[in-house]
């Protein structure tokens, strides 16, 4: 039994710090900085943790819940690191909205503990309540500062629609476990492969399935998204954007490559449609917004979608280019974001396409930043975002998915234009119409913004190791 | 009588469902928060009352204790909380949404479906493993306790952070803004 | 004899009944009531194919989902008491800052 606490290890340290960071909170003494210093230190403890624990292949832990293979690594490295870049961006905002912050990190952590449970679980049961701990931290994240009414808007609109599709999630669970007499992905999966599939079994699965597809927001189950990425807190839309989202994913092929592998055929005609509409209107609906994080909401949509293109190929080339394209959407977007927040002179400020211009002529860096993350998501080489589709792409094609490898290029097509808004606004224009807003430069934020930035760089150019760490992660997938 | 006796667990269960599902048409069509919120009360006691009947004693009464002790007392005080009577005036129904009928529409057929197939399955008539431990008989809360210590001890513990995530998100959302306690 | 098809009919109705109090409902305390349903729903199915299968995980993951909602609710009535405190309402269709 001692063996099996040890691995929890970078979990345990990651729920001892939030609830250290509230007990401290609780008690008054100290300032915001502590706070800081002690988020960004339960997070690189944890990290030191994972790595320390390393993999255990594919023996499972606590009575079938856990298995630590390469796949759940990856995903508890991304996830702290995302989270930790985070928590640097959240720095500058909080100064700026003058808020205690103590609940604020401590959420975070929740959240992530979370995250990294669905990593690594292969029990549903398990998953399920993993699944609402980072969700409810996630509510109450977005409506952390209530100055706002749209902060209040977007934490109760995530709140009601994520209500309902955990609710229907767990009724779905239910009918599977009610077809196959267990919650093991192992076990529903050798039900399911044994005989005739039951109505309940199918039911379930479409059930389940709608519900994870409103985690990673594909349409039609993607309403929620604009309103939550615009109306919550900034660096918040960052985290929802990039940990919850990957989190989500990685259960998505965990359940269906796993669990629900006997019944591919079916699943994966629904989420072809679903993949397919998914990249056309996210990009569209992009094209007429004017306010950057709303933007970003829709382009974020439309990466789902490429990247559910990956998750419907499978076998080993489909699974390594999701976890590779999660890696490489995490440093962009968070990169982009990250921006986001740094340009803002008041509370929600930076927000309108406008307040970007002349930029490049003001802040040449920062705009040169800006431009990479964005030739990042629209997939332009040399950036991360072109070798991350491209796999995607491949995958695709080679799993006979080829007309949604088009509909994928032609929309990456489309959504140039909507990047190109920006980029537009911050070189074309001349300086002398100056309504544009000044970047920040406070010091953890712009740590952040050059980690995304060199990561970004790094991955397009040298994505090879890379991809050779990810390889055997993809093997959770049996063929 | 004979006929009573006979099909005695089909009358309680339709009189449980009579209660489950009365409550919640309820809880759907009340326009005051208060009776929407004591309709549910009687839903969640006939459930309650259900799985008594599937052999789930513990859970019935943490059903009754979690609920209605519980979640029941929440509910009725933040109505208290919130001005009750303008909350009657305003329109009670969203304006209809024919996307979420149509899903709302698939959904239910889908589960409709699959009650149709249950309905010629048989249930075991032997509830033994529901009540026991290794072979031996002790009661469905010490099965459960056995199982849920064991088997699920880790989503147990994440479920306890859970709880203190939603007591934290609880004083977080509900406490008054900073401009509101001067004012 | 009570088979486990009688369970399921009830269950789905429920389900049904809760999701339709979501989706259509504009007071936030129905709405909060609603996914109790929907969750209650799902805890029948369960507890049903628990005893169906002779196994007592169905009744286990009954209990998380007791869990679940209660704390659902907590954090969902602490948001609306927020909103009451902001725009003294708690329709739900007032939240139109953002287009829908």
């Amino acid at each position: 039994m001692n063996a099996q606490v040890s691995v929890l290890l970078p979990e345990l340290l990651l729920a001892g710090m939030g609830i250290f960071i509230l007990l401290v909170g609780v008690l008054g003494r100290g300032s915001q900085r502590l706070a800081f210093f002690l988020a960004n230190f339960g997070v690189l403890a944890s990290m030191v943790a994972v790595v320390g624990v390393g993999e255990r292949g594919t023996e499972t832990f606590f009575a079938g819940m856990l298995q630590l293979d390469r796949f759940a690594l990856f995903f508890r490295l991304l996830f702290l690191a995302s989270a930790l870049l985070v928590v640097w961006l959240s720095r500058p905002f909080l100064q700026r909205a003058q808020q205690t912050a103590w609940e604020y990190y401590a959420l975070i952590l929740f959240a992530t503990l979370g995250m990294c449970f669905l990593a690594s679980g292969v029990h549903l049961a398990g998953l399920y309540v993993s699944l609402e701990l980072m969700a409810l931290s996630s509510y109450i994240l977005a409506g952390y500062f209530r100055g706002e009414v749209k902060s209040h808007e977007a934490a109760t609109k995530y709140f009601v629609l994520g209500a309902l599709s955990s609710g229907i999630l767990i009724y779905g669970l239910s009918l599977m476990y009610g077809a196959t007499g267990s919650l093991s992905l192992a076990e529903v999966s050798q039900k399911l492969a044994a005989g005739p599939r039951s109505v309940a079994a199918t039911a379930g699965m479409f059930l389940l399935l709608a519900g994870m597809l409103f985690k990673v927001a594909a349409v039609p189950f993607h309403v929620w998204t604009p309103d939550v990425y615009e109306g919550a807190p900034t660096p918040m839309t960052a985290f929802f954007s990039v940990g919850p989202k990957a989190a989500a994913f990685a259960m998505l092929v965990r359940v269906l490559w796993v669990g629900l592998a006997p019944a591919a055929a079916d699943w994966r005609l629904l989420v072809s449609w679903v993949a397919a509409a998914t990249m056309v209107w996210g990009n569209v609906a992009a094209l007429t917004q004017d306010n950057v994080k709303r933007m970003l909401a829709y382009s974020s949509i439309a990466h789902a979608g490429y990247t559910l293109l990956g998750v419907l190929a499978g076998g080993p080339l489909g699974t390594q280019s999701v976890l590779f394209y999660m890696l490489v959407y995490a440093v962009t977007n968070l990169g982009a974001f990250g921006l986001v927040v740094l340009l803002a002179a008041k509370e929600y400020a930076g927000e309108k396409v406008a307040d970007f211009r002349g930029l490049a002529h003001r802040q040449p860096v920062a705009a040169f930043a800006m431009l990479l993350f964005l030739l990042s998501l629209g997939g332009i080489p040399p950036t991360a975002g072109f070798m991350g589709k491209l796999y995607l792409f491949a995958a695709a094609v080679h799993a006979g998915y080829a007309w949604l490898a088009v509909v994928g290029v032609i929309m990456s097509a489309v959504s140039l234009y909507y990047y190109f808004r920006i980029v537009k606004e911050m070189y074309l224009a001349s300086a002398g119409e100056g309504e544009g807003v000044a970047v920040l430069s406070e010091a953890w934020g712009v740590r952040a913004l050059v980690v995304c930035a060199l990561a970004t760089l790094l991955f397009g150019v040298y994505p090879t190791s890379a991809l050779a760490f990810l390889a055997p992660a993809a093997k959770i997938v049996p063929w | 009588m004979d006929f009573l006796v006979a099909h005695f667990s089909q009358a309680v269960f339709l009189f449980l469902a009579f209660f489950s599902l009365g409550g919640a048409v309820g809880v759907v069509v009340l326009r005051q928060p208060v009776h929407a919120a004591l309709s549910l009360l009687a839903s969640f006691l006939g459930v309650a009352g259900l799985f008594v009947l599937a052999r789930g004693e513990f859970l019935a009464a943490v059903q009754v204790l979690v609920y209605a002790g519980g979640v029941m007392v929440l509910f009725l005080f933040v109505i208290m909380f919130v001005n009750v009577r303008a909350v009657g005036k305003e329109a009670q129904y969203l304006r209809p949404l024919v996307p979420l009928a149509v899903v709302g529409g698939l959904l239910f057929s889908a589960l409709a479906l699959t009650a149709m197939w249950a309905l010629g399955r048989r249930p075991p008539a032997d509830a033994f493993p529901l009540v026991s431990v290794a072979g031996q008989e002790v009661g469905n809360t010490e099965a459960v306790g056995w199982i849920l210590y064991r088997e699920y001890l880790l989503p147990f513990e994440v479920v306890s952070v859970l709880l203190l995530v939603a007591m934290v998100g609880a004083i977080v959302l509900g406490r008054k803004p900073k401009e509101m306690e001067k004012a | 004899m009570v088979t486990i098809g009688h369970y399921l009919v009830l269950s789905s109705v429920l389900f049904a009944i809760g999701a339709g109090g979501v989706l259509l409902r504009r007071n936030g305390i129905a709405t909060l009531l609603g996914i109790e349903l929907m969750l209650n729903a799902a805890n029948v199915a369960f507890v049903a194919f628990a005893k169906q299968h002779g196994n007592l995980e169905g009744q286990v993951v009954v209990f998380f989902v007791m869990a679940v909602a209660a704390a659902e609710v907590a954090v969902g009535l602490a948001l609306l008491v927020a909103i009451f405190r902001r725009l003294q309402s708690i329709d739900v269709d007032r939240l139109s800052a953002m287009r829908w």
